[in-house]
């Protein structure tokens, strides 16, 4: 027989389990589908574009092979992709992210899909100051089980400094002194933008970001 | 004018210590696995509405990839496909083989899409 004491005790335990386990794990990433899956190659698609800027998918596009490949990926040459899927009449990136996995992995032998939405891109002018921002979410898609492998979001501005970036130190500051230089100088401003915004959600290194593929030394420490 | 002077030395110090630090950052991080040149630029270059034209593209390339291999460092994913889609426009069709084939041997992983495109050249 259980006493009420005791029943109050192990509630109490419990309670503490579960506090103690939300505390110690707060936003660990889940990478079990990622790394049951590791991917070597990776396709990326044309990004969906939700701007106003008819820019932003190519300047997108041409920026994400970088990082991906820096991380130790295989990246299709995305040009080259794209002129294939022109070929086939997809001319543009909705009708594109409608293919399906198993004939992109047909065409282009590549064991995962990167599917990316920009969901800001270029100059919105305030009242004393104008703010240039490309803000984008990407998911990676296995095509070989169709499974969501990983998903993020990224975002970049003129406006942000070192004080606001909650971030890792050097890398940060060097971050910002980089888009301190670029907000000099006025031609083709998003695109560079563009490029920050995909080092930053297609870059590995921490929780929550891609884990590093097998071209790059740190593959399987994270 | 002795002020002037001395604010010239604080700045000339931030400076070199700015640099310092940017060294150290690029050294701590993790070595580039690829020499890049300019290839995302001229990738963009190929994709946007008034780019610059394939001959351009393709000089810059061959320039990039030439002191690429005079310092013996990698080039990314892509380059080679991409130098060969550009000979593609311009007619040089023994280059397109050449640059596809080089993308299949440095990278075994593109070779479903390499094949792809070495088969709609044989023709």
């Amino acid at each position: 027989m259980m006493t009420f004491d005791a029943i109050k005790g192990v509630g109490a335990a419990l309670l503490l389990a579960v506090l103690a386990t939300g505390c110690a794990t707060p936003k660990a990433y889940d990478y079990s589908a990622f790394k049951q899956s590791r991917p070597k190659s990776i396709l990326v698609l044309p990004p969906l574009n939700r701007s106003p800027d008819v820019k932003a998918t190519y300047s997108m596009l041409s920026q994400m092979t970088h990082p991906l490949a820096e991380s130790g990926y295989y990246v299709v040459p995305v040009a080259l992709a794209n002129e294939a899927f022109r070929e086939n009449g997809l001319n543009n990136a909705d009708e594109v992210h409608g293919v399906s996995a198993k004939k992109l992995r047909e065409i282009f032998g590549a064991d995962a899909a990167l599917y990316v939405t920009i969901q800001e891109y270029g100059t919105s002018f305030k009242l004393i100051s104008s703010e240039v921002t490309v803000a984008a979410q990407g998911k990676l898609v296995d095509l070989k089980t169709g499974q969501v492998l990983w998903s993020g979001s990224a975002r970049s501005s003129s406006t942000e400094n070192n004080s606001s970036n909650s971030g890792d130190g050097l890398t940060s500051i060097l971050i910002s002194a980089l888009i301190n230089q670029v907000a000099n100088t006025l031609s083709d401003n998003a695109h560079k933008y563009a490029g920050i915004t995909s080092e930053r959600l297609l870059s590995a290194g921490s929780n929550g970001q891609i884990l590093y593929g097998p071209r790059s030394p740190k593959y399987g420490t994270d | 004018m002795k002020s002037n002077f001395s604010s010239r030395v604080v700045v000339a110090g931030i400076v070199f210590g700015a640099t310092m630090l940017g060294g150290c950052a690029t050294h701590s991080n993790s070595r580039a696995l690829y020499n890049w040149g300019s290839y995302q630029q001229q990738v963009y270059e190929s994709l946007k509405d008034g780019g610059s034209s394939p001959e351009e593209q393709i000089s810059a390339l061959e320039r990039d990839m030439q002191k690429a291999q005079a310092r013996g460092e990698a080039l990314p994913p892509g380059y080679h496909a991409h130098l060969a889609m550009l000979y593609g426009k311009v007619g040089k069709s023994d280059q397109v083989r050449q640059q596809l084939e080089a993308e299949k041997a440095q990278f075994p992983e593109s070779t479903t899409f390499m094949d792809f495109m070495l088969s709609k050249f044989k023709k």
